[in-house]
């Protein structure tokens, strides 16, 4: 605790789009705050701070969180994922990204990333599902442009020709 | 950025009690899907914190020695329903779980967090309540287990002592052996809401299937907090599976309810609506236990 | 050609890794942080604020109130060109912060601090002192004698008033044998829930002010500052970035005005303006709430003899749009079903509410759920067939608007209802579900619609355009009509590369607006983007290309109309070869030490056209009548747009659309408390927006007549896909169920009602009695 300001901080340890991070956090803030603040990791959306719209969604050590609603400091020791973190070091984008546009799953783009990164969460578990399991995945977004079809169809078309790629190794 | 006075992170139950004792003011965050919002709208601002999250050992589902199963306070949502105990032998909990808001929020949110803030619309709440869950508190003066149905004292207020936390939530043996159940959400959208109505209904047949050897159901946003119908599970236990049972028990929960009228939901809406899913969700039930109506 | 073609949006890479700007992005981290104070009552004054307490939180600025705006300039919002007439100029009832108190939500005093955190404090230690006054919700009430009354100016409340008359509806209706048909059907206030909240930042630059604000209208935002603060227009800059979203909230000025003067207030440091989700759904802009009353007079043989529509269309508190909104939605009435003795009668109410603006569809989704529902009552009441009436009532091809000479060309109507028919397999449906029992039912419905594009002859219609030659022979492309995210800045890619003859590659399209720096033009509404910039990106890009040519005879020795640019090079159409690439060419020009040019382009079209656009939704639902639930099951949307510059985009387009009138029709509603005027569910979760778990599939089907006006052949389609799904929706389920809820959303609240009324349900609290 900071005794002239009141204000408390804390060190923290955390992996941030693999990158190794040290950094000094106010505890008042939120993993928005700190991606978006800290480490100019703007991908993160704030459009309604409160976990309902999903906009600032990121993966943590595989899972994905609202980081609105999740306090900085819990990051210690975490293995974070933003969109950012998708790009390869040559500028080359995954699949899922590719397949966003290729579908015109992106109009505005404010909610693309948070919806993306759900994406990536469901896609790394390597099997197949439903169409109604893809919905029910995908549901903590809103998106006001797409009405959500074309995002089902860059997630649904991603996983198909992952799984296909899959099976072709095993052969 | 949120409006919060002094944040005390604890590693373990011990350390949370003994920060809960040096700062009484303090409030408890585990996954903070709640108190964070709160802090957000100003009801909670500026308050002292100590945060449960870290605490690791208060995660996970695991059987205790006597067959019960034991769902660690800070498990997530997620976990919850990826559990292969609560698939095998309490399945209905991992699907009411499932419905809480959308897969981000059943990443963060807790099932202690769930129980704990007291509300009636809690999804887990009503399946813990019908499946006469066991809440473990652990405080200064060690462990205390009392009936969840016990737990909820009125809105928003839980028998949760001074430098007390939830550290379980514990279903016996006998409260799910032979039982098969089934829990409706019903609200205005498929994800992303509260419940308008939460009806979680249980069942354990005779042998031959023919009679409701027990029944229970419990409510939320059927009154102030998650509620049992006693008067409905009287009017089903040791009946014959039949409609008429399932049409005498669905009607006999309006004794036992006091939905509220509000902006939400009328209460003519929400009486209409409690008797439909008591009907849908015993009818279900039984064909879980391998009964048949027209049998 | 790339018109035509399913490019990909210039922009998605940017926006799929997390690059593209939006205005928070890029505001500097030391902008101290507004906060709006917001009245809590519905209708009074205020009659002190105390602001002592606020003031010693540390970290706080400023706190400024209504009784620090020495000077009064009211100012319009609407993102409306402005007039020179003052007649027609828009209502100036907004100050930047108000003493008199219209709705629960008004903007009284603001707090500059150096944290969100020291602005929250110091906005809850604020102590107001109010006079109230009593307040109207209703808008039928507001119009009553004695109602609360908002501002002086207008008695009864009612912004304004039209009628259109056409033959005599009072004899017409004297014929023998004419079945009446009547209904009253309303639409709620919903919000346009850009996942991008509004957000501004303002700060001095030098004697000026600069403003980077999250707007569909950057000019018009430059000229309403300049108006609201009282200085002159030139000297406001105003800065458009990306755009997480509009839909007609971002085409009102919202809180420039106030941010820019704040920072006035703060010697002119940053002062970054973001809105909470909570204070958007409140404070921003809504959809009108609008009430129809419609009668209808229906021959044996299933033709109007007259019709009648009254309308009342609910405000707000403020003017905003004003009255545009509900007569675009009165004039869709006597056009879509043409009919010979009509009465149509618009009032625009002001209540104690939340202000209602533009948005998507623009008063035609309310008049469509109005129309469209009563067209099936209409169906219903004298045993007609729902695609039969229809086809024999709708506007007939060749019928002409003699006041904006629009006109139907081609058969869209049934070429559009025929291709959705047969892609939701709709009379079969329509058959297998006629006379339905049990307690789930599936019904399949059907709704129109017309809409028109741009403005004129309403408003004034320009549109500019500059291109700006580069040494690879690349070239800028500015124009003033915004990318908000419908995928503008593709369009008009496609169409400068084709109109100049260079691959879209070599297109660069600016997509952020500087007033200081972008031609004029007044911005993204009316679903005119690629209308209204097609016009001067077609003239200026013949101007380049012209220029380009000149350039080439120089250089070649050639006749220019033998000279023509394709796929990026000079080419001599006699014989189809290639005398140079167009970048040797921009080289030379650009340092050619004979005869140095810069080469660009830049002109302004006035647009004096204008083009109907039309299309349907057919919605299939599946109703479990004891759950007062509805399912949509499946549903397509048909539209004649013109030609579609995009058809990746446009059909993405039309999914939005869809999506937002299904929210409109099965579960949006903002509350308000009726004993305080108090919103009640200003926020995501207990707002009902869709989720990808409550829609299907949604299907977008087109048919593509050019429009002979249009600079490319294209028309409407931003707003067109919001305005038929709902009564489709309705209509599906009254055919599922034969009861027709009049009231949207047609949510389980309204079913439960409807039901009940209907006898399909029974009272549960009075079987359990009889038990």
């Amino acid at each position: 605790m900071d005794k002239s300001t009141g204000k408390q901080y804390k060190l923290i340890h955390c992996t941030v789009n693999g990158k190794e991070r040290e950094v000094m956090v106010d505890v008042r803030a939120s993993l928005t705050d700190l991606l978006r603040n800290d480490f100019r990791l703007t991908s993160v959306k704030k459009g309604c701070e409160v976990g309902e719209c999903g906009a600032c969604n990121v993966i943590i050590d595989g899972e994905c969180f609202n980081s609105c609603i999740y306090l900085a400091v819990w990051a210690d020791g975490k293995d974070i994922l933003t969109l950012e973190g998708l790009e390869g070091p040559n500028g080359e984008i995954s699949d899922i990204q590719q397949a966003f546009i290729d579908e015109a799953a992106v109009q505005c783009g404010f909610c693309t990333p948070g919806a993306i990164m759900s994406a990536v969460e469901i896609l790394n578990e390597g099997r197949l599902l439903s169409d109604e399991e893809i919905r029910i995945r995908m549901s903590g977004h809103l998106c006001r442009c797409t009405g959500y079809e074309n995002i089902f169809r860059a997630v649904k078309k991603t996983m198909l020709k992952r799984l296909e790629a899959g099976n072709r190794k095993q052969e | 950025m949120y409006d919060i006075k002094a944040l005390y992170e604890a590693a373990s139950v011990a350390e949370a009690i003994r920060l809960l004792q040096e700062h009484p003011r303090a409030q408890i965050i585990a996954g903070g899907s709640d108190v964070l919002v709160q802090i957000r709208e100003g009801r909670r601002a500026g308050a002292e914190l100590v945060s449960i999250y870290g605490i690791d050992a208060l995660r996970g589902v695991t059987f205790d020695g006597e067959g019960a199963i034991r769902i660690g306070s800070l498990t997530s949502f997620s976990h919850i329903a990826a559990s292969p105990i609560i698939r095998e032998k309490i399945g209905v909990l991992g699907e009411a779980v499932s419905l809480v808001g959308g897969p981000q929020i059943r990443n963060i949110g807790t099932i202690g967090g769930n129980t704990c803030n007291g509300v009636t619309s809690a999804d887990s709440a009503s399946t813990l309540l019908a499946w006469d869950a066991v809440v473990e508190l652990t405080g200064p003066e060690g462990i205390r287990r009392l009936p969840i149905r016990d737990f909820y004292i009125r809105a928003g207020v839980v028998d949760l002592r001074s430098a007390e936390l939830q550290t379980a939530i514990i279903i016996p043996k006998a409260a799910y052996e032979g039982y098969f159940g089934h829990y409706i959400k019903y609200a205005m959208r498929e994800a992303m809401d509260i419940a308008t109505l939460g009806c979680s209904v249980n069942v354990a047949l005779s042998d031959d299937r023919k009679t409701i050897r027990d029944a229970r159901i419990a409510y939320g946003v059927a009154g102030p907090v998650p509620m049992r119908a006693p008067s409905a599970e009287a009017a089903a236990v040791g009946r014959p599976v039949c409609a008429d049972t399932v049409a005498a028990f669905a009607r006999a929960v309006l004794s036992d309810i006091h939905p509220r009228d509000s902006w939400r939901a009328a209460r003519a809406f929400r009486e209409h609506i409690a008797v439909e899913l008591a009907r849908r969700a015993l009818t279900k039930s039984i064909e879980l236990a391998g009964g048949a109506l027209d049998g | 050609m790339y018109a035509g073609q399913k490019i990909r949006r210039v922009d998605a890479f940017d926006k799929v890794t997390g690059r593209t700007k939006y205005t928070e992005d890029l505001c500097d981290r030391g902008a101290y942080v507004a906060r709006v104070l917001h009245s809590t009552i519905a209708n009074g004054r205020v009659i002190r604020i105390d602001t002592a307490e606020a003031e010693r939180v540390p970290g706080v600025v400023r706190v400024l109130t209504c009784f620090d705006l020495k000077e009064k300039h009211y100012f319009p919002t609407a993102g409306h060109p402005w007039s020179t007439d003052p007649a027609h100029q828009d209502v100036a009832d907004r100050l930047m912060l108000t003493e008199r108190v219209r709705f629960w939500g008004d903007d009284i005093a603001a707090v500059v601090a150096e944290d969100e955190i020291a602005a929250a404090r110091a906005l809850k230690l604020i102590r107001v002192e109010y006079e109230e006054y009593p307040f109207v919700l209703d808008v039928q009430q507001a119009m009553m004698d004695g109602a609360p009354l908002l501002h002086e100016a207008f008695p009864n409340n009612i912004l304004r008033h039209t009628q259109t008359r056409l033959g005599d509806y009072e004899k017409a209706i004297q014929e023998p044998g004419l079945t009446k048909v009547e209904g009253w059907y309303e639409t709620p206030v919903v919000q346009h829930c850009h996942i991008e909240n509004f957000i501004c930042f303002a700060e001095a630059e030098g004697d000026r002010i600069k403003v980077v604000t999250s707007t569909q209208i950057p000019h018009i935002v430059r000229r309403v500052v300049g108006q609201a603060l009282g200085i002159d227009w030139g000297r406001v800059r105003v800065i458009k970035p990306y755009v997480g979203g509009g839909f007609g909230n971002k085409q009102d000025v919202l809180y420039e005005p106030l941010c820019a003067w704040l920072s006035m207030q703060v010697g002119g440091h940053l002062v970054k303006l973001d809105v909470p989700r909570e204070e958007t759904f409140v404070s921003n802009r809504t959809r009108h709430s609008i009430r129809n009353h419609i009668v209808s007079w229906v021959r044996p043989d299933g033709t109007f003899a007259a019709r009648k529509l009254e309308a009342f269309s609910d405000q707000g508190a403020y003017a905003s749009h004003g009255h545009s909104i509900c007569a675009k939605g009165a004039g869709a009435f006597p056009q879509l079903y043409p009919c010979e003795n009509v009465e149509v009668d618009a009032y625009t109410v002001f209540t104690n509410k939340s202000v209602a603006g533009a948005m998507r569809g623009y008063g035609i989704p309310q008049a469509m759920w109005a129309v469209e529902s009563h067209t099936e009552d209409v169906c219903a009441a004298i045993g007609a067939d729902p695609v039969e009436f229809r086809r024999k009532n709708l506007m007939p091809v060749g019928y002409v608007d003699g006041f904006s000479k629009n006109e139907l060309y081609c058969d869209s109507f049934n070429q559009c209802l025929d291709r959705a028919m047969a892609a939701i397999d709709y009379e079969r449906k329509f058959k297998a579900y006629q006379n339905q029992t049990g307690d789930v039912r599936r019904g399949i419905g059907i709704a129109m619609f017309w809409y028109n594009t741009a403005v004129w002859p309403i408003s004034l219609e320009s549109t500019s355009c500059r291109m700006v030659l580069n040494q690879d022979g690349s070239f800028q492309v500015q124009v003033a009509e915004t990318e908000i995210g419908q995928g503008a800045d593709t369009a008009f890619a496609q169409m400068a590369a084709d109109v100049v003859g260079v691959p879209l590659e070599k297109v660069h399209v600016v997509s952020c607006q500087d007033t200081d720096v972008a031609p004029y033009g007044t911005g993204a509404y009316a679903s005119r983007q690629t209308y209204v910039a097609g016009f001067s990106i077609r003239q200026t890009g013949l101007m380049l290309k012209q220029r380009i040519l000149d350039y080439a005879h120089l250089l070649t020795r050639m006749p220019v109309f033998n000279l023509d640019i394709a796929d990026g090079n000079i080419v001599r159409t006699t014989d189809g070869r290639v005398l140079m690439s167009l970048a040797e060419l921009a080289t030379e020009a650009l340092y050619s030490l004979t005869d140095s040019r810069h080469i660009t382009a830049e002109s302004t079209y006035q647009v004096k056209s204008n083009a109907y656009s039309f299309g349907c939704t057919i919605a299939e639902v599946e109703v479990d009548i004891p759950m007062c639930k509805a399912r949509l099951l499946n549903i397509v949307n048909c539209h004649d747009a013109g030609k579609l510059i995009n058809p990746a985009l446009a059909e993405a387009q039309v999914h939005g659309g869809m999506s937002m009138g299904i929210g409109l029709g099965m579960s949006e509603k903002l509350m308000f408390d009726e004993r305080t005027g108090r919103p009640l569910n200003n926020n995501l979760l207990d707002y009902k927006l869709p989720t990808m778990l409550d829609h299907p599939r949604l299907v977008a089907e087109f048919v593509e007549n050019p429009e002979p006006t249009s600079a490319f052949g294209t028309k409407a389609l931003g707003e067109p896909p919001a305005c038929s799904p709902a009564p489709a929706i309705r209509n599906a389920i009254l055919h599922a169920t034969g009861v027709g809820v009049n009231t949207a959303p047609v949510n389980p609240h309204n079913l439960f009602r409807a039901f009940t009324e209907a006898g399909l349900i029974h009272d549960e609290s009075e079987v359990s009695r009889d038990v």
